[in-house]
């Protein structure tokens, strides 16, 4: 089986700091970490090959520090790790993160499954897995719990709001995985060691063949044009004295919410 | 002098930094109190490479130095002592396989020992011999294809759950310590039974059992080294045993470390902090230096282990150290906790009576200053 | 976008004809070929095995964005009934359409749910596109963004709204995709700003910093939307409005996935914790399983929902489908009362975002009473009790 595991830098916390005269994130002090959720998707990943044998690419779209969490994922013993780095590629939101991570997977030719974390807990989005599914025209299975493989069949189990859904489809196809589906292993010493003097591939534009119109700044339709830190709630009224004073303006103020029953 | 460690060096500590602090520290608490061997670690240590760091390659290790396995050591016991104490034991029996056994002893014995399949041990101490090694009495007799092993021995770390045992008996008491010889001893042995598991000061989850040898048929395939030539097997492995109790020591005392200052800086007495006071400022100082000093030691012992010099002062200087060190760093840490410190709320009480070990094990700091002194009188004139 | 068929390549084997929901394929002496129904949507794509179909998805700033109109809420049902969130949707999208000056459209795809239109008009949509087929009846990605897509490209909606549910956070990417739209995830504020661009605001960094987002080139300007942030408006049944039904016709035999079984969650199922307006949380200050029969009987005086921290979950007084927070899910109800929570940062970083919170807890130094809007520092066993009491009296 080849396997590939879609996995973002991150900064390690979303304790983040924004420097109030030039509205830019403060990023000092903060270590990058490998997004959470695609650490899951590693993990993921390798079960799958553990089971069914083959192998894991581990690819990622970002600056040359994003290496890091490449050899985190071959650390943790993915086989190969591709880093997609290039000026083009700087400045891009979902679309052009998807378009680029898809011409990546085409390149590398026959892929059985590509897993993804659910989304990147900087952008918060989730939007990557199903656009780069929708670009290489696969099925796309979102929010993973569970996944099992036989028969080049792929069945997981979702976890939407109040119920799971088993759904199945045949590979090629795109997961997402939550964090619940798997603990992510520590890296064992060897792969460490293994990692340390690995080759991490690095493809370009030119190795893309990517059309830079679609990729980074100029491929994205969306903007931002403004980041600021949200005000923090803060505490009320404390409400003090005998239990029946304290009932009742608690009850008093429940009914001023005005609200229908369910 | 770099004091730095290898990349490589440095990325198996981070990695394993991650690990310890990650899943044994956390539960470091539970492991100790649940009075039982601790298998899930064991089995993750396993997972992780790290039950073989030493062991060359050809047989199942990663090669790398002893200054890496006890750097190792470190963190793994100042995250979770009892884990720290499985795998300085464990090592005592890779050791003396690596180092004296045969190219069949080691692919048989030394390999799943590395890598984690099976547990370690090294059975010296008798109730007869404790400072007094060579006056192991445990007797071993050549029986044609087999050597017959009867006696006992004690406070066996790991002791029951490992498979694998370095035991040294004696194959000809008249000679004394020249009669003792090594022996590979495995879990199952036909006359290989365990006795009683000490209940401890600490350490609950740590086995210290006793051994016992009935007419206990040992193959001859598993003489280790000479016949008679077990002094020397026991003293090396004891002196990478020096290390590894330093090292162990260390990680113990950093804890304490660790845990005193947050607390120090939060708990307000008279108003402030009780960090801001000089009193407990004097502490936390001498407490960070001799940890570091004690550090310092052991890396220089292993340091000039691993470069192939003699090193049993130095391991010596670090043991003893490094033991005393524990032993008032962890009891100044409760001291700063104050009465809190004194319950089982809080983790120092148990450092401390954990810090106690160490002092007495693995040579007591009276032989350290024997050995050490005997250094010193040959080395300086007059 | 472009659908462009490679005719070379065609081998008349007819699965794109099965997959294409508006009839607009014909195949005529073995090669297929398009007609005038044809939607762009882009199903033919996929279920093409000889590639003889391509789907070019190509963002380009050429688009002439005078030519799209309306804003558009795609409807979520669940269980036969429309979702909260959908409600708020309409609201919402009725406030910018009437800025924009525009009309407001709500896209129903499902099967035999006609029904649920009226309601769609009355809590403001102007008009309903309505699209059913038994192969709509259970959301799946495929049919529902080859319908959805079709539907864009057919009506050019100029804002595409969908409620930021996982099926709504399933959709959205996979059609804005397909059509080369600019999408914001998770918008917890919207406007129409001084470009007439649909301007959105959304939280990123888990919440921690906030961002403004705007698509200038790109049509639709489609947005996930948080559920429980914004308002519906009164049902008006008076409320005039068309249904547009839009005919499709799928084929099962096209659907990539398959749904092998639905699973409840194993929880109090009386109301859904997810969308829940009012909720009653119990945690660690409870003591044991039994005293979480307190929490019950509040949550039903008040028509609410039970939730819990992680605690109560762990310590397997309740099962983890009640977990609010950080490791459980993210709720926004307009009333959440926490009974002997402490609120730890997980805890909060699951429910910071309601409207009212009412804590009760015996230790005043709990960090919930830093955003508790009414704190009782008093007994949970006391107070909880009484108040359920007066409230059923009250109610």
């Amino acid at each position: 089986m080849r396997i590939v595991a879609c996995i973002k830098q991150v900064p390690e916390t979303t304790e983040v700091r924004v420097d109030p005269k030039t509205n830019a994130l403060i990023r000092e002090g903060v270590k990058s970490v490998i997004n959470p959720f695609d650490e899951n998707a590693v993990e993921a990943a390798l079960q799958l090959r553990e089971a069914h044998g083959g192998e894991v690419i581990a690819i990622s779209m970002g600056p040359p520090q994003a290496e890091e969490a490449l050899r985190h994922a071959l650390a943790m013993g993915a086989d190969q790790a591709i880093l997609l780095t290039d000026p083009a590629f700087r400045g891009g939101d979902t679309l052009a993160t998807s378009y680029t991570l898809a011409a990546a997977v085409r390149k590398l030719g026959e892929v059985d499954l590509i897993v993804c974390g659910k989304q990147a807990i900087d952008g918060d989005t989730g939007q990557v897995g199903p656009g780069l599914a929708e670009r290489l025209g696969l099925p796309q299975v979102t929010f993973a719990i569970g996944l099992e493989i036989s028969d080049h069949r792929l069945r997981a189990r979702r976890v939407l709001d109040d119920f799971f859904e088993i759904v199945e489809v045949r590979l090629p196809a795109v997961v997402t995985v939550v964090k619940q589906i798997n603990e992510p292993r520590y890296p064992s010493m060897r792969n460490v060691l293994k990692a340390k003097r690995a080759e991490v591939a690095k493809w370009s534009v030119a190795e893309l063949e990517a059309d830079t119109s679609q990729t980074g700044f100029d491929g994205s339709p969306t903007t931002v044009i403004k980041v600021w830190p949200p005000e923090r709630r803060s505490g009320g009224r404390r409400l003090e004295g005998p239990v029946e004073e304290v009932v009742d303006t608690l009850a008093e103020a429940i009914k001023e919410l005005n609200l229908a029953a369910g | 002098m770099d004091f730095t460690f290898s990349q490589d060096q440095q990325a198996v500590l981070d990695a394993v930094k991650e690990f310890a602090d990650g899943e044994l520290a956390p539960k470091a608490r539970e492991t100790d109190e649940a009075g039982v061997w601790p298998a899930e670690n064991v089995r993750k240590l396993a997972q992780l490479d790290l039950m073989g760091i030493p062991v060359p390659e050809e047989y199942g290790g990663l090669g790398m130095d002893f200054l890496t396995w006890a750097a190792v050591g470190e963190e793994l016991s100042r995250a979770c002592t009892t884990t720290g104490a499985v795998y300085g034991a464990h090592v005592l029996c890779v050791y003396p396989i690596m180092t004296f056994g045969t190219d069949d002893q080691k692919t048989r014995l030394l390999t799943p020992l590395a890598r984690g399949e099976k547990v370690g041990a090294f059975g010296l101490t008798e109730p007869g011999a404790g400072s007094d090694a060579g006056a192991v009495s445990t007797r071993a007799e050549r029986d044609g294809d087999h050597y017959l092993l009867n006696g006992t021995k004690i406070f066996i770390s790991n002791g029951g759950e490992a498979e694998v045992y370095v035991i040294i008996a004696n194959l000809d008491p008249s000679r004394g310590a020249r009669g003792m010889t090594a022996f590979i001893v495995e879990k199952g042995t036909p006359g290989f039974t365990f006795g009683k598991d000490e209940k401890k000061m600490a350490y609950p989850s740590l086995p210290n059992r006793e051994l016992i040898f009935t007419d206990c048929r040992v193959p001859k395939e598993n003489l280790l080294g000479r016949e008679k030539g077990g002094f020397l097997v026991a003293m090396r492995t004891l002196g990478v045993g020096r290390i590894g109790m330093a090292i162990g020591a260390v990680g113990l005392a950093r804890a304490a470390l660790e845990a005193a200052v947050p607390y120090a800086k939060q708990r307000e007495q008279f108003g402030k902090p009780i960090s801001s006071f000089e009193a407990i400022q004097f502490m936390l100082s001498d407490m960070a230096t001799e940890i570091d000093a004690a550090r310092l030691l052991t890396w220089r012992a292993a340091w000039l282990k691993d470069q192939g010099r003699p090193f049993e002062k130095e391991a010596a200087m670090a043991k003893l150290f490094a033991a005393e060190t524990a032993m008032r760093v962890t009891t100044k840490a409760v001291q700063i906790f104050g009465g809190y410190g004194y319950t089982k709320e809080f983790p120092v009480e148990r450092y401390m009576r954990e810090a106690k070990l160490f002092e007495i094990v693995e040579g007591t700091s009276e032989i350290q200053r024997l050995v050490i002194a005997n250094h010193v009188l040959r080395e300086l004139g007059g | 976008m472009a659908v462009r068929l490679l005719v070379e390549k065609c081998t008349g084997c007819r699965l794109c004809l099965r997959a294409c929901p508006y009839n607009a394929i014909e195949v005529i002496e073995d090669r297929a070929r398009f007609n005038d129904n044809c939607t762009q949507c882009g199903a033919c794509a996929s279920s093409c095995k000889f590639g003889a179909i391509l789907l070019e998805v190509t963002f380009t700033r050429e688009v002439d964005t005078s030519q799209y109109r309306g804003v558009w809420v795609v409807a979520e049902h669940l269980h036969g009934e429309l979702r909260r969130g959908t409600y708020e949707l309409l609201g919402e999208g009725r406030r910018l359409a009437d800025k924009r000056g525009a009309e407001l459209s709500a896209v129903l795809l499902g099967d035999q749910i006609e029904g649920l239109a009226p309601r769609l008009i009355a809590h403001g949509a102007d008009r309903v596109y309505l699209a059913q087929d038994p192969v709509l009846a259970h959301y799946r990605t495929g049919p529902y963004a080859d319908v959805l897509a079709g539907m864009i490209n057919q009506h050019r909606p100029e804002i595409v709204l969908v409620s930021a549910t996982p099926q709504g956070r399933d959709l959205a990417p996979r059609v804005a995709a397909r059509v080369s739209a600019g999408l914001t995830a998770d918008c917890t504020g919207l406007d129409i700003g001084e470009e007439g661009l649909l301007v959105q605001t959304r939280p990123a960094f888990g919440g921690n910093l906030m961002a403004t987002i705007v698509c200038r080139q790109a049509r639709p300007q489609m947005a996930t939307v948080r559920p429980g942030v914004m308002k519906a408006l009164a049902a008006d049944p008076a409320r005039a409005g068309e249904v547009v039904s839009v005919p499709v016709h799928l084929d099962e035999r096209g659907v990539l996935a398959k749904i092998v079984e639905i699973v409840q969650q194993e929880g109090d199922g009386q109301v859904n914790l997810q969308d829940a307006q009012i909720i009653v949380s119990g945690g660690r200050g409870l003591g044991k399983a039994e005293s979480f029969a307190l929490i019950r009987e509040l949550a039903q005086a008040l028509g609410g929902a039970v939730g819990a921290s992680r605690a109560a979950v762990d310590a397997g007084w309740i099962p983890a489908y009640h977990q609010v927070g950080q490791t459980g899910r993210t709720v926004q109800p307009k009333l959440y009362i926490a009974c002997g929570i402490s609120g730890a940062v997980q805890h909060l970083a699951g429910m910071g975002s309601s409207d009212v919170i009412i804590a009760i807890n015996k230790d005043p130094s709990a960090p919930i009473f830093n955003i508790a809007t009414y704190g009782v520092v008093g007994d949970l066993f006391e107070i909880v009790p009484a108040l359920t009491k007066k409230l059923k009296e009250m109610l």
